[in-house]
């Protein structure tokens, strides 16, 4: 094949440095206002990219209590929890429909993927929850969004992809299907289980639907309702916490969107290599 | 192909089994079936009821489309009142306004951020470095997992009135435009956000159909004169285009459901003029105005043609010799 032309390949390096820039500079300008003093900000038009004196008293505001330290743990307790319980359910019922045979294993994935084709809609769910009392309560942040059938067929095509050797090994030493599970196919599977406990985590950390639908205490808000109240409405926050701030309004607004969005940063790195894999079994053995 | 050979293999074992039904203990009943499986099944238990629980039994509460609904009175004792709901929100200005707006946001994604995946990962597929393309591959990925709450946030901060945009724009002399409380806008904002958000996530499923295409096409065609482009266009596209159509398909299908949540969070600054959908239709009357049975009914008109849209859909995918979206419940 013939060598690029010059032309060619400046005009995507150009391409590509937009298209890197693009994402990077609103996230780095989150970051930097967040540490910006009022000079910084007013100097700056919108966004501080690097702030001569940075500060950490917008940091210090919302995470003396109140309203932002409050939410952050509601969203670190639903996200741990609601991701552990999801991935035990999902891992459950993605193994009992991963071998051959089993009794009515059909009949229970179709009623799993059929779900993917229609949405029970608002109003129905809405009143669902309300049936069950489970409004205002944590649960409702949970139970909802349990098993993403997606998820499901990406780990049953995982565990049927295993060699049956190896299963077949494991009935020969007298392992029954549970130690199996334990023993040989979760071991083997810990890249694609790293992947969809991303997911779901991903998943609860950024719920605002469900929180805003079913919790009717604002004191039960998980961080994304803080954000929409404080960051987008524009609301202050000093009713909540104490009046001694000195930080600028819009440091601390971008604090809160920092530590809403550097969980995500700091657990991506280690997922990325996974995702191709991930989401291409899901979405051709799908 | 290992489909088909699993299948003929499943014939022939319904076959034998129907040949020495009492025979070896290969064959047993439904008992002994149940309970040689049970640990399998009670591992599927809990997903099971998940799914039975939040996605088949809320169907049951379409019936209040057909009612009169009160929420202290509950279904049993709401009066039914027939398609009435159905007619009232059909000769409604509102119901029709949050379709027409429902469409011009999905025609205007379909159009303008469709293909943006699909040209990006031709890019990235034609980055010779490997080292670069990986790593412009980990940086576009990322926005797909950051919620719509903080790219809205973000977007304010850069769109919106106090802005880096409409800041730049005063500095240079020119009025300040605040793109995110256009009404005009809001389809193109919406789009936009799209674009950050997802784009980069659409090229994995590119990307993987690039990789598939077979090394000697582009060697025999570069023999026999095809420069670069001429081999993108007669070599890449036709690899990728069975992919494409897929998406396509899909896509359609999904067209009823455009953002709900991007939509909801940014619906107040253009109004519902502009900003109302069905989904937020559905949302703002039923559960802010407690408009029940109107917005239940058109809930269901909604779930009705968007599952027709995808059943349809998936059709046409099998039709033009896809594997569709369902073809894995086979195995």
């Amino acid at each position: 094949m013939e060598k690029p032309t010059r032309l060619g390949l400046g005009a995507k390096g150009l391409v590509l440095t937009l298209v890197v820039a693009a994402v990077v500079y609103p996230l780095l300008g989150v970051i930097g206002t967040s540490f910006a003093s009022q000079s910084d900000i007013i100097e700056s038009t919108g966004l501080v990219l690097w702030p001569t004196h940075p500060s950490l008293e917008a940091y210090r505001t919302i995470f003396t209590g109140g309203v932002v330290t409050r939410a952050l743990l509601v969203s670190i307790g639903v996200t741990v929890f609601g991701t552990l319980a999801s991935l035990l359910v999902t891992i459950g019922m993605a193994y009992g429909l991963s071998r051959r045979g089993v009794v009515g294993s059909r009949f229970i994935l179709m009623t799993a993927l059929f779900t993917m084709l229609f949405n029970p809609g608002v109003i129905p769910n809405f009143l669902l929850i309300n049936e069950l009392g489970l409004y205002n309560t944590f649960a409702a942040l949970v139970m909802p969004t349990l098993v993403s059938a997606f998820n499901l067929v990406v780990l049953r095509s995982f565990f049927m992809n295993l060699p049956d050797d190896l299963y077949d090994a494991a009935k020969v030493d007298g392992a029954g299907d549970f130690r199996t599970l334990v023993r040989i196919a979760l071991p083997l599977s810990k890249a694609v289980i790293a992947v969809i406990s991303l997911f779901y985590a991903v998943t609860y950390w950024n719920a605002f639907f469900n929180a805003m639908l079913y919790l009717g205490d604002n004191d039960k808000w998980p961080l994304p309702m803080v954000l929409r109240t404080f960051v987008l409405q524009g609301q202050s926050l000093d009713s909540a916490s104490a009046g001694e701030a000195v930080a600028p309004v819009q440091s601390v607004q971008m604090a809160v969107l920092v530590v809403a969005v550097v969980p995500i940063l700091c657990v991506y790195p280690f997922l990325q290599r996974y995702f191709t894999k991930g989401v291409l079994t899901g979405a051709v053995k799908g | 192909m290992a489909e088909t050979a699993t299948q003929v293999a499943g014939t022939r074992r319904k076959r034998a089994g129907k040949a020495t039904a009492h025979g070896t203990g290969r064959h047993l009943t439904l008992r002994q079936r149940i309970r040689r499986d049970k640990v399998m099944l009670l591992l599927c238990l809990p997903g099971l009821l998940y799914f039975v629980v939040f996605h088949y039994v809320p169907l049951l509460g379409y019936v209040t489309a057909f009612q009169d609904y009160q929420p202290y009175l509950g279904y049993a004792q709401s009066a039914w009142v027939g398609f009435t709901n159905f007619t009232e929100a059909f000769t409604e200005a509102a119901f029709w306004s949050a379709t027409g707006n429902t469409l011009t946001i999905a025609l205007v994604q379909l159009v303008f951020f469709f293909p943006v995946p699909i040209v990006l990962a031709l890019l990235l597929n034609s980055v010779v470095s490997d080292k670069v393309r990986r790593f412009v591959q980990s940086i576009v990925y990322l926005p797909h997992f950051i919620g719509w709450v903080i790219i809205v946030s973000i977007f304010q901060q850069i769109l919106g009135g106090a802005g880096v945009v409409p800041d730049l724009l005063g500095s240079m002399g020119l009025p300040r435009y605040d793109m995110m409380s256009d009404p005009g806008a809001f389809p193109w904002l919406l789009t936009l956000q799209l674009v950050w958000k997802d784009a980069g996530w659409g090229t994995i499923i590119i990307l993987a159909a690039l990789l598939n295409i077979d090394k000697q096409h582009y060697e025999a065609a570069a023999i026999d004169g095809a420069g670069r482009w001429r081999r993108t266009w007669h070599v890449t596209l036709p690899g990728v285009a069975p992919v494409i159509i897929l998406l396509l398909i899909l896509n359609l299908g999904q067209i009823l459901s455009v953002g709900f949540e991007q939509i909801l969070l940014q619906r107040d600054a253009v109004g519902p003029g502009a900003g109302e959908v069905l989904d937020t239709y559905v949302y703002f009357h039923g559960i802010k105005d407690g408009d029940w049975g109107t917005s239940a009914a058109v809930g269901l008109v909604k779930a009705v043609i968007g599952t027709a849209l995808v059943l349809g859909a998936n059709k046409l995918a099998h039709f033009f010799g896809h594997e569709g979206i369902y073809r894995g419940a086979d195995r």
